[in-house]
């Protein structure tokens, strides 16, 4: 087993969510949210259930919000579940985040999460009055649509020309305690919204341009999944996970032919919706010349959307190895060598060096 | 896979999970009394209780197809009754647990070699697996669980189902449910929690099942696009304003060998070359071998076509040259070897045919796999 102190070290932005759900969790309360990529996939639905469940095993379960139009499977569970009204004033509507915390349920419901309060609420958007019923012990199931998530707003107004106002910042998502995809098949969700279908697979453009919604939040929920996975990780000091996401490690020198390597490394990480590392391992007495070189391939690296970084080391083997383990990288890629020496023969040149202190990551060996 | 080629086939359905008890049948079950109830033709041809109680309440009122009675070392098994389902012709028929081994004496080893027989038979199938069930996922599965899976399902199967869902649930959520005894036994319960539910092993098989259902879900995209002609601005940026020419195709072969890591280089292989859209194939450069290893020669390259990689045997005096060579006349952008476990006195002898090639294809890329085998630091 390793040391906890050979682990690599926590990122900021990753202490500071811990601390914020480490404040949640002193009182006990937990975030749970319901994710779909359209309207008609049961998200409603599916968190109305468990809040049912729930109610029935004894919790005590109210509904802070709920929307608008409903089936008639939820206006049965709704029947079932007290409900908070909502506040009334001419602008619209508002949960009543004061009456139900002087009411302190163990479990608010709060549908849709994605909502702006009418002006001169006590806060502006429904995820900060969620925040402040988390802050007071209070768990909260909820559930958002892939297009009001604020990082995701462009692309889908790209594909389906939708826009809303009405957002959540990706972060809110990354601090709850769990997430759950409600994946339906995009016919399936076609169906319900009452469009006509012709044939299987995907059959016309609605139905394409649902399919790219729904791989964005599959992929979304699985980048949750892996912040949670990583936090695990870190706080149970064990060894990172390795394969969940293909993540590449671009290893160059002044010799390289770096173009090649960044494209393919970006084309991959596109491919495989992966991450992308690029280094170079530097050592005592480079020339100037070099590391200007080596300054054009990381601009060329950080315009291809790659994470770059310069390793200080005399031993550039050992370098990489520690860097791969630490970003539970799966393929690195680096350069054929120039030349051979009786060194190399008995040693093993620095290709096989790290071919061999690598073995759970596939090394991918590149033409100069 | 264009539609006409299909138009006479069953469509397949996957429900796809990341371990037991997250739902899946239970979803297939719910589904399919909502297609019942609209006046579908849809019966259970196998069904798994497991002793779930919710599960077992969803097939009453389900047409079913009893079970096939088997008897193997004085013991009665139960199998899907392939026969009577095609009897009986219904348009939709459920097929739980796609990666089931059947028992010695079956008329086929697998049961999704049953469930092409429905297909074929023009009968709509909706089953269920795990996603450590698809065959090149195997190694990254052993790397990340330790746990080696047996019953696997080669991906061209998955891959051609009309629809895969992802059925989701939280580790927390899923946890609860076992230890209520509502997914194993009690006296399972224990051993589960201790090996395939243990730790973070839950989050990374239900990350792998999220980002496998994105790319399944990419994959059907790209064969409509084909077709349509349809211009959607896409999640892949690499796809926007790129036609499929204008990206280089990339082609990967595989150096088969009788080392047993040729199957966990075969999967890594198919897995990439899917990814890619690339073209796979393997080449085998025959030596002299003892009866054992040429039998594990036999084995790889049955592996191999089954994953439908094109294999090639080719002769050469010098094994590591012959493969390059192969490379470069066939515009191979990528060779993929295995890592070997050679000796210092092999490596000066030139016995070591990975190194060789990683020095002979200095033109080339060469992928060494990964030894997933060997966990990380443990």
């Amino acid at each position: 087993m390793p040391r906890v102190s050979d682990l690599p070290r926590p990122s900021p932005e990753r202490l500071l969510r811990q601390v914020q759900a480490e404040e949640n969790k002193q009182w006990g309360a937990k975030l749970k949210i319901f994710l779909g990529y359209a309207p008609g996939v049961g998200k409603s639905y599916r968190m109305l259930d468990e809040a049912r469940r729930r109610h029935e095993r004894g919790e005590d379960v109210v509904v802070g919000a709920a929307q608008g139009q409903h089936s008639e499977e939820v206006q049965t569970i709704l029947s079932k579940l007290e409900s908070i009204p909502q506040l009334e004033t001419t602008g619209g509507q508002a949960m009543d985040v004061e009456n139900i915390l002087r009411r302190a349920p163990q479990v608010c419901v709060v549908d849709p999460l994605a909502a702006q309060n009418p002006s001169g609420s006590r806060n502006a958007y429904r995820w900060q009055d969620v925040q402040e019923l988390l802050r007071n012990g209070v768990s909260v199931l909820t559930s958002v649509n892939l297009l009001h998530v604020e990082e995701y707003k462009e692309k889908v107004q790209a594909i389906t020309g939708r826009d809303t106002a009405e957002t959540i910042p990706k972060s809110f998502l990354l601090s709850a305690d769990d997430i759950v995809i409600v994946d339906v098949p995009t016919d399936l969700c076609l169906w319900r919204l009452g469009a006509q279908l012709t044939s299987i697979g995907i059959s016309n453009y609605q139905e394409r341009q649902l399919s790219e919604l729904r791989e964005l939040a599959l992929l979304l929920t699985a980048e949750v999944v892996d912040a949670q996975l990583e936090s695990y990780v870190q706080t149970h000091g064990i060894e990172p996970v390795f394969g969940t996401q293909e993540r590449f490690l671009v290893c160059l020198t002044p010799s390289s032919n770096a173009a090649a390597m960044i494209e393919s490394g970006k084309r991959n990480k596109e491919r495989f919706q992966g991450e992308l590392y690029v280094v170079y391992v530097r050592r005592d007495g480079v020339s100037r010349k070099e590391s200007d070189r080596i300054e054009e391939y990381m601009e060329l690296a950080r315009q291809a959307g790659a994470t770059t970084e310069i390793l200080e080391s005399e031993n550039p083997v050992e370098a990489i190895t520690e860097f791969a383990r630490q970003k539970r990288i799966t393929q690195i890629f680096i350069s054929h060598g120039s030349h051979r020496n009786w060194r190399d023969l008995l040693f093993g040149d620095p290709i096989l060096r790290l071919v061999r202190s690598t073995e759970g990551i596939d090394v991918r060996v590149f033409p100069r | 896979m264009p539609a006409a080629e299909r138009s006479s086939r069953g469509n397949l359905k996957v429900y796809l999970g990341y371990a037991a008890g997250v739902g899946k049948t239970f979803q297939m079950l719910q589904d399919a009394r909502d297609s019942a109830q609209q006046g579908t033709d849809v019966v259970v041809a196998y069904f798994e209780p497991h002793e779930r109680p919710d599960t077992i309440a969803q097939v009453r009122g389900l047409d079913t197809v009893p079970h096939r009675q088997i008897q193997y070392r004085e013991r009665t098994f139960e199998e899907m009754d392939t026969d009577a389902v095609l009897r009986r012709k219904p348009k939709i028929a459920l097929v739980d647990e796609l990666a089931h081994t059947n028992i010695p004496g079956s008329e086929r080893p697998k049961r999704w070699e049953d469930v092409q027989v429905l297909l074929e038979a023009g009968i709509e199938v909706w089953t269920t697996m795990n996603v450590q069930h698809i065959e090149s996922l195997n190694d990254e599965i052993w790397q990340i669980t330790g746990i080696q899976v047996r019953e696997t399902v080669p991906d061209w199967v998955v891959r051609q189902a009309a629809e895969i869902v992802a059925v989701d649930v939280t580790p927390e959520a899923l946890l609860n449910r076992l230890k209520r005894g509502a997914v194993y036994k009690p006296e399972m319960v224990e051993k589960a929690l201790a090996g395939f539910f243990k730790g973070s092993n839950l989050g990374a098989l239900r990350e792998l099942t999220l980002r496998q259902a994105a790319h399944e879900v990419e994959l059907r995209q790209f064969a409509f696009d084909e077709t349509s002609g349809f211009q959607v601005p896409t999640v892949s940026e690499a796809r926007i304003g790129q036609t499929k020419a204008e990206v280089t195709k990339e082609r990967i072969l595989i150096h088969i060998t009788s080392e047993p890591s040729t199957a966990m280089l075969i999967r890594r292989g198919r897995r990439v070359a899917d990814y890619l859209q690339a073209d796979c194939l393997a080449l085998f450069v025959p030596t002299d071998l003892a009866a054992a290893e040429r039998e594990a020669v036999e084995k790889h390259l049955r592996f191999a076509r089954s994953l439908r990689i094109e294999t090639h045997i080719l002769a050469g005096k010098d094994v590591p040259q012959t493969v390059v060579d192969f490379a470069r006349r066939n515009q191979i952008t990528q060779i993929f070897v295995a890592r070997s476990r050679s000796r210092l006195h092999e490596r000066l002898l030139g016995k070591d045919y990975s190194q060789a090639i990683v020095r002979g294809a200095h033109d080339l890329q060469v992928t060494v796999v990964a030894d997933r085998s060997r966990r990380q630091g443990l």
